[in-house]
């Protein structure tokens, strides 16, 4: 089967009439088609998504009311809920696997590696994935990491709980926190598959970029988002295995005995055997991939953004060569800034200095992209489909969540506000919601593409747009007010400092805005399973795009396109063109040239 | 105020869904319009409603200073701290213009140039000096805030012995604080956890001189006026040693000692008199009294009315009762303080005892 499938990438040309019969289990399943694949990366990544959502539910009602009993608490949590009274330990365990598993399952599989695998081969006009058993390898390790960190919530003891970052030796030692026993043991398992499953998949969107594009489609004729799929597998590709070595070390500390992070250290009466190791080398290391991480998971939604952006626009996106750079500048400044999540771990504050200069640095690609949207839908005729509405809500909360960036990357500015709610509001906003409406984004508009052309229903489309963006400014607009009254983040109660009396009812507004986003994914979620089935069908290329995923066939076939390839003769942003004259688009009554349509005698021709 | 927050909510909420109720009656797709795309109704409500939204931001943070202006920190007690204060505040400002600028450009564009059927947008692909502006801006004004933002940093964390700082050892385990005192050699003497027997519970070699006349408490009582140097340890696992009064913050690693320095400049009782302060402890204590109301009614115990004193907290993630890990810390005049220490037993007194 991979030899049939490395055939069709190969030979890149025109013939394409055999197909071998699929079973259930070669199609849906073991399928080595870089659609399913896909699919099968979304609907993993939505149905983790629901959980780390629900989680991040149950502490926001501890938060909220911290004396009051909750029965979900029992229901949900069994003996760690017992008389609705939330146990701490518990607490900690589900902030820990809320952020592991959006950062990680989530916004890093469950967005990349859905939108990497089903517009790469489509948008650069390929066959296939450069190796389509990689892929089915990389998904199929993703799922068993899923399964792996979804079983941890079930031991004895209690799933990881020494918070996403894990920082020995609170991870390291059972003693020092239960859910650091057979939990973290699986966290560690996990992670580790996830790393190779993200290895396997970055490495094929970096070899089928270079490799696989179409006759014309140059480097700088590629739409935005394979230029951020393919800078992000770089980033992940450099970083990630960073993190497994740091979390093989961590394995080695647990389990064999050795100090690559503990040293002096006295716990439940005894002084263990450790020394000369150091955690900050784990920060270090932990953040080497950990700030990239970051990137990894807002670049594909930028790249995702310009695209739905410009094609509901109408317009061209400003400034392509700009925003390809600034792709580049981040990329390459994020693997040089980890130490700002560090100002204050104890080491060298002349490092400090340095990484602070490397932070604020990335402001300056940041704002030119922001700048560069803004002018995208300036004169624009914006057609406002839900795609569209949320890659402007992205702008938005980048903006807002961006600039909170500049407090913290100042590491003088950072002594007061590191680990506080400033924090957790800043991150949210500029990554975790940015991502997400990059990703909702990204799921409305191609939802036709990985659905055969079935769309999702609009209107609820808009009432799950309204009611998010305006809850998620409702939960992290106050939250950076609690921060900066100087209350820290992973507290289980804040009723031991009644100095922080007065934050309670803040808390329970944030509450109360983050059940009301919660429930609005429901009209998602709705609407996602009814439109897989029973979805309006549209137009081959609903949204009159002109990038070449929209010419191949509606109806998912192996290999994409039923005929020859297209060819490429122009770049991706061809939008509201006008002809020489001036009296009318090149194509007359068509706003729009696909990246296919040769050079017309009445345009003129950009450097592209 | 909690009734009137959640009205607030029930009311926003409210808002919400009659704009959400007004877009589906207004988008009821007419029969010969029963496509998924976004038509020119729903190119004009959206953008009308993205216009809301910007402002709707704008007011949900102007809500936001209004209620809870006063649950921020009051005025820096630390001399470095009124630095920060200043840098933030010069961040702060800077990021609100931007970001009043840039949402209002974002949410009028999008109501502006919301479609219409017909309509021709502007091909408009790049432009050089545009993008130069919008480069070299943030440049300039990063680069100002880089510079002024690396003095203040250097300032608080360069510590010169020059001063003749204070020496305290802050001592972090699973979940409590204790503080050594350096004595009158202002030298701590050497400590490692595996020294850790009985009283001496924070490891210190009992046989080092300059660890006889060291002072152990838990609870921190720092001369208003005088430099500080805090080094820290931890027996177990991170903590990190959060004055959030004194704008000074440096987690406790075990096997290393880490170290951060600050002044203290206004004493506990000051503090007290702080017109903030005053009115934040009313605030609370009026929270504290309704709490009670319900506390008493149920048969348990009212709570105690409060007293501001500045903390310590345990701001890293350390376990289940990271929480609630906190040590008090009373800023004294010289005599007040030089009176408290007297009375504090030194190591070898407490190791003699026992």
């Amino acid at each position: 089967m991979s030899a049939h499938a490395i055939e069709h990438v190969e030979d890149h040309h025109d013939d394409h009439g055999h197909h071998h019969k699929e079973t259930f289990l070669t199609k849906y399943i073991f399928s080595q088609d870089h659609k399913m694949i896909s699919k099968q990366y979304l609907i993993t990544g939505l149905f983790m998504g629901i959980i780390g959502i629900a989680m991040s539910i149950l502490f926001r009602l501890q938060l909220a009311w911290p004396d009051k009993e909750f029965t979900i608490y029992e229901v949900l949590l069994g003996k760690w809920g017992e008389g609705g009274v939330m146990d701490p330990n518990v607490y900690l365990a589900l902030v820990t696997i809320h952020g592991t598993i959006m950062v990680f399952f989530v916004l890093t599989a469950g967005l990349s590696g859905t939108f990497s695998n089903l517009l790469i081969p489509l948008q650069i006009g390929a066959r296939d994935m450069a190796s389509g058993f990689l892929n089915m390898v990389s998904y199929w390790l993703f799922f068993l990491s899923s399964v792996i960190m979804v079983m941890s919530l079930f031991v004895e003891a209690g799933p990881a709980s020494a918070g996403w970052t894990i920082y020995p030796p609170l991870s390291a030692l059972p003693q020092a926190i239960p859910g650091s026993g057979a939990g973290m043991t699986l966290w560690l398992v996990s992670m580790a598959i996830f790393i190779a499953s993200s290895l396997l998949g970055s490495l094929n969107y970096i070899v089928t970029v270079l490799n696989l594009r179409t006759k014309g489609m140059s480097m700088t004729r590629l739409p935005l988002t394979i230029w951020a799929f393919f800078v992000t597998a770089i980033i992940g590709v450099v970083s990630f295995p960073v993190l497994f070595s740091a979390a093989l070390m961590l394995i080695m500390d647990r389990s064999f005995g050795t100090s690559f992070f503990l040293s002096d250290i006295y716990i439940a009466g005894e002084v263990l055997h450790n020394q000369g190791g150091s955690p900050v080398l784990f920060e270090h290391l932990f953040w080497f991939l950990g700030h990239p991480e970051v990137y990894i998971v807002i670049l594909p939604a930028m790249g995702m953004v310009s695209e739905i952006m410009a094609t509901n626009a109408r317009k061209p996106i400003f400034g392509y060569r700009a925003m390809v750079a600034s792709i580049l500048a981040i990329a390459f400044l994020s693997t040089i800034v980890w130490g700002h999540h560090m100002f204050i771990s104890g080491m060298n504050p002349f490092l400090g200095s340095v990484f602070t200069f490397t932070t604020l640095l990335i402001a300056i690609p940041s704002a030119v992209k922001s700048f560069n949207w803004i002018t995208t839908i300036w004169r624009g005729n914006l057609q406002m489909n839900t795609g569209m509405l949320f890659s402007i809500g992205f702008v938005s909360t980048f903006i807002t969540g961006g600039l909170t960036g500049i407090i913290l990357g100042d590491s003088a500015l950072d002594i007061n506000v590191h680990d506080t709610y400033f924090v957790v509001a800043h991150f949210h906003l500029v990554m975790g919601i940015s991502a997400l409406y990059g990703l909702f984004a990204g799921v409305y508009h191609w939802f036709p593409k990985m659905f055969q052309g079935r769309m999702l229903n609009k209107n609820l489309g808009y009432v799950h747009f309204w009611v998010t963006v305006i809850g998620a400014y409702g939960v992290f607009f106050p939250m950076h007010f609690i921060g900066m009254a100087g209350l820290p983040r992973r507290y289980y109660t804040n009723t031991a400092f009644p100095y922080f009396d007065d934050l309670a009812d803040v808390n329970v507004v944030i509450t109360i805005f983050a059940i009301i986003t919660a429930a609005a994914q429901l009209v998602f979620l709705y609407n996602f399973i009814h439109s897989m089935f029973h979805g309006k069908k549209g137009p081959k290329n609903p949204w009159k795009s002109t990038t070449l995923e929209w010419t191949a066939e509606v109806k998912h076939i192996h290999g994409n396109w039923d005929g020859p390839i297209p060819h490429v003769h122009r770049w991706a942003y061809d939008y509201s063109k006008l002809n020489k004259d001036e009296t009318d688009y090149v194509i007359p009554g068509q706003d729009y040239i696909p990246q296919h349509i040769p050079i017309k005698d009445n345009e003129e021709e950009l450097n592209h | 105020m909690t009734a009137f927050l959640v009205v607030l909510v029930i009311i926003l909420f409210g808002v919400a869904v009659w704009q959400m109720s007004k877009i589906f009656q207004l988008s009821q797709p007419k029969p010969d319009d029963s496509s998924e795309i976004a038509n020119d109704k729903d190119n004009n409500i959206n953008g009308w409603l993205m216009m809301g939204f910007t402002i709707f931001t704008y007011l949900l943070l102007a809500i936001c200073f209004w209620k809870w202006w006063d649950v921020l920190l009051p005025e820096s007690a630390s001399e470095h701290g009124s630095e920060i204060d200043s840098l933030m505040y010069v961040s702060m400002v800077l990021i609100f213009i931007v970001g009043f600028f840039t949402l209002w450009l974002l949410g009028f564009f999008s109501f502006k140039f919301r479609g219409e059927k017909g309509k021709r947008a502007t091909f408009f692909a790049d432009n050089d000096k545009l993008e130069f502006i919008w480069t070299i801006i943030p440049v300039i004004v990063l680069a100002g805030l880089i510079i002024y933002g690396l003095f203040t940093w250097t300032d608080i964390m360069n510590v010169n012995d020059e001063d003749d700082p204070m020496v305290i050892e802050l001592y972090a385990y699973q979940f409590d604080w204790r503080a050594r005192y350096s004595g009158e050699d202002n030298t701590l003497g050497e400590a490692n956890v595996r020294l850790i027997e009985g009283v001496n519970q924070l490891g210190v070699d009992a046989s080092d001189p300059n660890a006889q006349d060291d002072i152990v408490v838990n609870e921190l009582h720092l001369p208003v006026g005088r430099k500080i140097i805090f080094k820290m340890r931890s027996q177990d696992v991170l903590h990190s040693a959060y004055m959030p009064h004194f704008r000074a913050q440096m987690n406790c690693v075990p096997g290393m000692i880490t170290q951060f320095s600050f002044t203290p400049t206004i004493t506990t009782e000051e503090m007290r008199m702080n017109d903030e302060i005053v009115a934040k402890v009313r605030k609370i204590n009026n929270i504290r009294k309704e709490n009670s109301k319900a506390l008493v009614a149920k048969g348990e115990e009212a709570l105690e009315p409060y007293e501001f004193d500045y903390m310590l907290l345990c701001n890293k993630i350390c376990g289940a009762s990271h929480y609630n890990m906190q040590m008090k810390i009373v800023v004294d005049t010289q005599e007040e303080y030089e009176a408290w220490i007297k009375e504090q037993p030194t190591l070898a007194e407490a190791l003699k005892e026992q």
